[in-house]
Order: C-alpha cells, then structure tokens, then sequence
C-alpha cells in the first residue's frame, strides 16, 4: 500500500507555491510549515485561495509550481488517493447509493484494512451516530451529515486531515456545539488539522495557530492571541476582529515609542509594536481597549487621548455596550465598553477616548483609501 | 348533545371539503389520460389477445378467421418461430450492449467533460439528436448503400483478407445489429446524459481523496450513481429492439436468415393474412419482454421505476 496507517500525524510543509488559473492567480508564492499534531487555520475572505490551498494539499489541483511535503515526503506528483490525506469537504460530498456505514468504511475498503465494518462503526461512535449506521446520508440533518463526513476521513487515521468550512452549513448553536466537538477529536486522535474558514472567531477559537490569508499570500501567522493583539497589516487589523486607526507622519522617535501627529492629537506605540519606524504610518487600537471618559481626564505620557467627540450611536450586544463616537478631523472611533450596568454616557454626550499606549499598534501599511 | 353532534358534523365536513375537491381536481386532470389508455391501449390489447385466440373460418376461406379459444395458436407460434424469438433477443441484446458502450463514453464527455464549455455541450448534444432529422428509413438505406456488395468498403475489405471473396456484409447478423446499434444509440445517450449532466464532481473528488483509484472511483461511485440512466437507456433501445422489422428486413440490411419476430408478424399480418399467429407472436414479444424488463430492473435494484 502507498500510504501507511499512521497513528500520529505528520507535519506539512509548503515550498514557493504557485497556482495559476487561466486568467488569475489564486496562490502567489506560499510558504507554509504546519507541525506535526497541530489544529492549524486558514482563514480569509472567499476568493483569497485558500480553498485552492486546500486542494493543492489533497491534490485535487496541481500546483503551478512550488512542493508539498507532507511528513517530509515530496507528494507534489502524487494522485490524491496516494497522499495519506483526507479532507472534510463544504459540501461534505457524501456518497448518496451507499448507508452512512458504508461511507465511513469507503476509504478502509478501498485501502484493504482489515475489519472496515468494524473501524467504522467506531469512527461513527466517536462523533455519537452509531445509531444512524443503516440510513442514507439524505435521511440524516444538516450537522449530522457533517459529522458522517467528519468520521468517514477520521477512521483512515490520515497523517494530515483537511477541513474545508466544514462548520459553515450548520446554524450558530450546532456550530458552536461542533467547534467543541472538532477541537476534542483533534485532542483526542492526535492528527495534524488544516482548516479552513473565513470566520474569524471560528479559526481563534480552535486553532493553535492561525495564518490570514489575502489575495493568494499569507498576510500573517502566528498564535490567535498574538494576530489579535499585534496585527501587522491594515488587512489582518480589519478582518481580524475591529480596529480603530489613525494615519499619520512620524514626528517623534524616542528611545521606546514613536508618535505620530493626527489633527493636533499626538499617538504614540511603542517601538517593538510598529512595523515601520519612519514615514507615514497607521496604528491602530482594539475598541475593548479604548475608554470613554465624560471629563476630560489629565493628560499623561502613557496614555493616548483624543476628543472630545460626539457619541453617535450606542448599541447594546449584552455583554459589551458598543459606542460610535465622531472626533473631529479625526473620523469614528469604535469603544466597546464592558456592560457591567453603571455606564451613564448618553447619545449626543460629548466624551474623551484614551487608551494605553501599549495597547497601540503600528502597521506595515496603509489603508488603501490612504496615499503614501 | 345534538349541538354537539351538528358541530362536529360540520367540522368533519369542513375538514373533507378540500380533500375532495382535490381528489375531484385529480380525477378530472386524469381522465383525458385514462380516456386515452382505454382507447388506444386497452381496447387494441383486448382486441389483440381475442385475435390470438381466434379459429379459422368455417368456410375455410384464407384469411377469415372467426372468434374461439385456440391456445393452441401459441404453442404453434413457438414451435414455429422459435429461431426467430431467439434471434430477436439475441439481437437486442447485443445492439443495447453496443449501445451502451458507444454510448457512455460519449454522454460522459457531454454531460461531464464538456460542462466548462457549455457551447460544445450544446452543439454535441444537437449532434447526438440530428440523425433525427432524417428519416429513419432513408438513413437505414443509405448504409445498405455503404455496405452493398459492390461498394468500395466490401471490395477494400475482401482485398485485405478480411472478408473471403465470396463474403458481404449486407444480410449478415452483423450488418443488421450494427443497424439496431446506430439507428437507437440516440435513444441510450439522452438519459445516460441526463443522469451524467447531474453527477456531482465533487463525489468522484470524495472518493479519490478516500484512496480510490480513478477506475475505482468510476466503478463504485460514477456507475452506481449513474445507474437510473443506464437502466432507462437500456430499456429505451432493448424494448423497440426487440420488435423492431426494419433493419433486419430482406429490404434493408437483413436478408431472410435475420428475420426477426417484427418481420414474421409483418408476413404473417400483411402477406399471409395469418392474424392469430401474428397476434400471438405480438403478444409473446410483449409478455417476454415485460418478464424481462421487471427481471432486469429488480437485479439492478432499481426498482422505483416500475
């Protein structure tokens, strides 16, 4: 048999992919390494060519040029149905002429392992559908197919298991519930997980490490905490959560912090959180991170503050009130404010919006609306 | 007590009014088709198995026949015909397997490969239908020309060797089921490429990812998924097959050691004026191939279309 039955994972590597359709590039030069046991994420908006990734990785595509390891082996030339991959597809792609049993044990058949029936009726155990064996994937519900497809790749114990928004059919609460599900499998068999998505909270919740994706690159890489906390481009302060920016020239480089100056107001960011130290630069601040103050409070070199402003629009989310407030010649500062029941500022009130320095962040880039 | 008893009778009958209407709606949408079945399908079955039936005349003049209860027609059918029943199941079977493998690989390329150019997929498709624009006769006739004894493809043929100086192909088996295969190859396509156009790509994807080889994924997943449009491909050319005259006619490709139960029951209809054998040969065919075709459809386990 060309593919072990491997009972850890193995590790990933991508080197100078390329894959160009006729009329567009859907990957510009990707290099990726993804560990061995690891719950990796893909995550960026549709179009950004990490489908494409994906496939390039099961083999459903041929990549225009580049290599893919998987375990250290070179399988850039080998058909799908000899990488010791299986994917989790959108559309779960399950075989309608066979019972949900026999799709689980599709790939032990077909791989000639001994006792499919059996292996599979465990691998339906595992994601609690045991009793479901005899019926036809269109008798079963949306999340119940999606687990079928989830334990019809988890049985052939793959070094390396594909995950294509396999959650993105599936309403909010079943989601949730099988986001849980997913992440305690991957636990629980120890496989190495390349998922993909474009829901943000979905990839922070359950990877261990995250790469934005954008326009057929890797934008940035790294643990969710980190991406969130110190994003590197306008793209993944944006798509990653909210961000509040401000663009502006350097006026001031100290030994730790440099600042910048945006109609009259001073921002500063610490040096070792800017990506670029000279010229024009947008830093930004997470709108949890951000207070609202009704007096204006005393100014201090550890502090941005900015305002007063008007507060526009106050909408209530339960957990957090989020506040809309317009500084002039500055624009809309977003502040989410932990609903803890004693907030008194009012629509129209005229409030002060300070952060710590600390929680600033500079950018690599610009906003495109913005000209160098 | 009796108020009770009003409500709920009128409860009930409100609750009934829609069913009926809608069952009268129904009826009455149906009855056009069931007034046509009666006439046109029951009326000449009726009439056909009465014939099949039927005793000569007393007046033992030919071709009148007067109404009884001779089984015996049947048994004299079979005696009689047998070759010819023989024949006629040999030869459909074997066009509808050529049919079938001709035509797969092409609904496949149709329906499958060609789906990014949907212009090509049109234009093939009218390909596959533009024979019908010609008559059926005409066409069978043309290949009679093609293939006549003196025609440039036979004498080729015999000077390679292939065919014996004193061999043709015209009045051959093989002339006549290459007629049934290329006259009823449309009618295998269209639903081989009905059921091809639904295939979901992304299933043969699944299954290679699951460590089928391309021939596997074909066998287990393209083939079994397929398989309604195999059946009803085969069904449409076996069944008209099977009575078919034309092709294995002394007129076109056929000579008389390829007559089929088609041409008997022409001869025994039109020229012999024998009605009750060519009735019971006509019922024979259809009961076999009834017994047939719900044999075949429940082997392949197909069965929601009987």
């Amino acid at each position: 048999m060309a593919t072990e039955f491997v009972a850890r994972g193995s590790d990933l590597e991508l080197v100078g992919i390329r894959k160009e359709f006729p009329g567009f590039t859907a990957i510009d030069h990707l290099d990726l390494h993804i560990p061995a046991g690891e719950f990796f994420a893909l995550l960026g908006p549709s179009g950004c060519g990490k489908t494409t990734t994906l496939r390039l990785v099961a083999g459903l595509e041929e990549p225009t040029a580049g290599k893919i390891l998987i375990g250290g082996k070179d399988v850039t030339a080998t058909k799908p149905h000899d990488r010791p991959v299986n994917t989790v597809f959108q559309s779960y792609a399950l075989f309608p002429h066979m019972s949900v049993i026999e799709n689980v044990a599709f790939g032990l058949r077909q791989r000639k392992i001994d006792d499919p029936v059996k292996r599979a009726e465990r691998g339906l155990e595992l994601v609690q559908l045991g009793h479901l064996a005899l019926r036809r994937p269109q008798q079963l519900s949306g999340g119940q197919q999606q687990r079928v497809a989830l334990a019809r790749a988890l049985v052939n114990r793959p070094s390396l298991l594909l995950l294509d928004e396999p959650l993105g059919a599936l309403d909010l609460k079943l989601r949730r519930e099988m986001q849980i599900e997913l992440k305690a499998i991957q636990m629980e068999v120890g496989l190495t997980f390349l998922h993909v998505t474009h829901d943000q909270e979905e990839a922070m919740d359950m990877a261990d490490t995250v790469a934005v994706m954008n326009k057929g690159h890797i934008e940035q890489m790294g643990a969710p905490e980190a991406l969130y906390d110190r994003p590197h481009t306008v793209f993944v302060a944006k798509f990653l959560g909210q961000s509040n920016l401000f663009i502006g020239a350097i006026v001031e480089t100290s030994a730790n912090s440099l600042a910048i100056e945006v109609a009259g107001y001073k921002i500063s960011v610490p040096k070792d959180r800017a990506e670029k130290h000279t010229g024009k630069i947008a830093i930004g601040v997470r709108p949890e991170k951000a207070d609202l103050h009704q007096q204006k409070p005393s100014a201090s070199s550890s502090e941005n503050l900015i305002g007063p402003g008007e507060v526009l629009d106050i909408r209530f989310t339960g957990v957090s009130n989020q506040f809309l407030v317009q500084i002039p010649n500055i624009g809309l500062v977003t502040v989410f404010e932990q609903n803890e029941g004693n907030s008194t500022v009012a629509l129209g009130d005229q409030v002060f919006v300070s952060w710590k320095v600390e929680h600033s962040f500079g950018l690599a880039d610009l906003p495109d609306s913005v000209e160098a | 007590m009796a108020f009770a008893a009003f409500s709920g009778g009128s409860e009930k009958s409100s609750y009934k009014v829609p069913r009926k209407t809608s069952a009268k709606v129904a009826l009455v949408l149906l009855l056009p088709g069931m007034i046509y079945l009666a006439l046109f399908f029951i009326t000449p079955l009726a009439s056909l198995v009465a014939t099949s039936l039927q005793v000569p005349d007393a007046s033992g003049e030919i071709g009148r026949y007067q109404y009884g209860f001779e089984v015996g027609n049947y048994w004299y059918v079979i005696q009689t015909y047998w070759p010819h029943i023989a024949r006629s199941f040999f030869y459909a079977i074997a066009a509808t397997v050529l049919a079938l493998l001709i035509s797969y690989p092409l609904a496949y390329f149709i329906g499958v490969r060609a789906r990014k150019w949907p212009l090509i997929q049109k234009l093939a498709l009218a390909l596959v239908i533009a024979p019908f624009f010609i008559s059926f006769l005409l066409r069978t006739f043309a290949w009679k020309q093609l293939f006549s004894n003196e025609s440039w493809i036979v004498t080729s043929l015999q000077q390679l060797n292939i065919l014996a100086p004193d061999q043709y192909l015209v009045g051959t088996d093989f002339m006549v089921i290459f007629g049934l295969t290329y006259n009823f190859i449309p009618f295998m396509t269209l639903p081989l490429y009905t059921s091809l156009e639904r295939l979901d790509l992304r299933l043969l994807e699944a299954g290679s990812d699951l460590y089928a080889t391309s021939a596997k994924v074909f066998r287990k997943v393209t083939l079994p998924i397929t398989m309604p449009g195999i059946i009803s491909g085969t069904l449409m050319t076996f069944i008209p097959i099977a009575g078919d005259y034309i092709n294995s006619s002394r007129d076109f490709l056929g000579s008389t050691g390829t007559q089929m139960i088609g041409n008997v029951v022409e001869t025994n209809f039109l020229r012999i004026n024998d009605y009750p054998s060519a009735s019971a040969l006509s019922v024979l065919l259809m009961a076999a191939i009834l017994g047939l075709v719900v044999f075949y459809v429940r082997r392949s386990g197909t069965e929601d279309l009987l």
